[in-house]
């Protein structure tokens, strides 16, 4: 049972690799939604394992296993193993819960700031100028939905640029993506291993909008040349502070350019059966997970004296 | 996409960058000129008084017929601050999906050298 219920616990060490197969090999659309279903699956069976191993600790306790009207010892392995786990879980699932709440709160309250703000101005269609010196664009959801861009942003863009930049915000807002970026933000909280397929789901929702971008202006290197530019700017307009990005990877800027540029229209990628290697590990996460909670209530049953051992 | 079908709100906001990037009052034929999309310039006419009409955009006499600008005013200012906030909170772009993400050492070569070879 004990076992079991670690299954899911590692499995989620593979998503990264995994996660950039998926992206590698789908369309940016499907792999989006494949990337999000899989990291909200992994995250939960990941946090019902957690909950079960902390149960078991608990109802080693003579007190809470008094409180569970358990009247056999709950038959686990080991005490030395299970106490131990028991308290890292806690540990870890105290831990991700306050990142959790701590994360919900900071972009709960950027996103009323810029909501009011947005609200009070008297807007263009749906366009919110900020007066800035620093070079940003966003995209705004709710109602109605926005895109935000700073005058420094709009001034560093050709008059094609600017309309390709629209095109991507307005793509973002069209297919609801914050509740894609959502979902990965609380899968990453759920698990460490997690927040690097949240960097990925991140990056195919971009992906995802250069695409519709491309598909509303019809130029796919208009929409690679508006990101380069746009990238630039607000690196020169950063560049005095610190840098603490590492060099080890290529950024996600640079891959959006070269996929855009790279895949001519009507290029179909063979589908490769790794693609779905994430699912797999996700099935098996869950499936792993579902089996050593039931087994845990079973445990339990037969410790409650309702069934016979 | 040149056309006049898009929707009012999307020619909207593409009038208004216009007018924001230019920095000085731009009459409707200078407006039409600025826009990445061919339109008609009594549509950009029919827009900029729209856009008047909503206190975004201020005109004043030139020559026959009027030149336009966009409104700088105390919420303006306002919205500044809110990106000094927005700016503060790391990881805002998780929900708030931005356009570019930060560079990193070496990206910067690469899209230069892309722009350079785009203006060859």
């Amino acid at each position: 049972m004990t076992t079991l219920l670690l299954v899911p616990l590692v499995l989620p060490f593979l998503a990264p690799i995994l996660a950039r197969r998926t992206f590698d090999r789908l369309a940016p659309a499907t792999a989006l939604w494949v990337l999000t279903a899989s990291a909200l699956a992994l995250a939960g069976a990941c946090v019902a394992a957690l909950g079960a191993l902390v149960l078991t600790g608990l109802l080693k306790l003579p007190a809470f296993a008094a409180l569970g009207e358990l009247v056999h010892p709950l038959r686990t392995p080991s005490d030395y193993l299970v106490l131990p786990a028991a308290a890292a879980a806690t540990g870890v699932l105290t831990l991700g819960a306050w990142t959790l709440v701590r994360s919900a709160f900071l972009q709960t309250r950027a996103f009323r700031t810029a909501r009011t703000q947005a609200d009070r101005r008297p807007a263009a269609g749906d366009l919110c100028v900020v007066d800035s010196p620093h070079p940003d664009a966003y995209a705004l959801p709710g109602r109605p939905h926005r895109i935000v861009v700073t005058t420094a942003m709009l001034r560093s863009l050709g008059p094609d640029e600017r309309e390709a930049l629209f095109a991507h915000e307005r793509a973002h807002n069209r297919a609801g993506h914050h509740y894609f970026l959502a979902a990965a933000e609380l899968s990453a909280h759920c698990h460490p291993a997690l927040r690097a397929v949240r960097d990925t789901i991140r990056l195919a929702a971009e992906r995802t909008a250069d695409e519709a971008a491309a598909g509303a202006i019809g130029d796919r290197r208009l929409i690679a040349t508006a990101i380069a530019r746009a990238a630039l700017a607000s690196h020169a307009a950063r560049s005095a502070r610190p840098d603490f990005a590492p060099a080890a990877t290529t950024g996600p800027v640079p891959q959006r350019v070269t996929a855009l540029l790279e895949s001519s229209e009507g290029r179909s990628r063979p589908t490769r059966w790794t693609a779905f290697l994430l699912v797999a590990c996700t099935v098996l996460s869950v499936a792993a997970g579902t089996t050593g909670v039931v087994a845990f209530h079973r445990q339990v049953e037969i410790a409650q004296g309702e069934e016979g051992p | 996409m040149t056309d006049e079908r898009r929707p009012a709100g999307e020619l909207e906001a593409a009038v208004m960058a216009v007018l924001l990037t230019a920095g000085v009052p731009l009459t409707p034929g200078r407006v039409q000129t600025g826009l990445g999309f061919g339109l008609a310039r009594t549509t950009v006419t029919t827009i900029l008084t729209r856009l008047h009409e909503k206190g975004v955009v201020s005109r004043e006499r030139q020559g026959r017929g009027y030149a336009y600008s966009p409104v700088q005013d105390a919420p303006g200012l306002t919205a500044r601050r809110m990106h000094t906030v927005l700016d503060r909170d790391a990881d805002r772009e998780t929900v708030l999906a931005r356009f570019v993400a930060q560079l990193n050492p070496g990206d910067e070569e690469f899209l230069r050298r892309l722009l350079e070879g785009d203006e060859r």
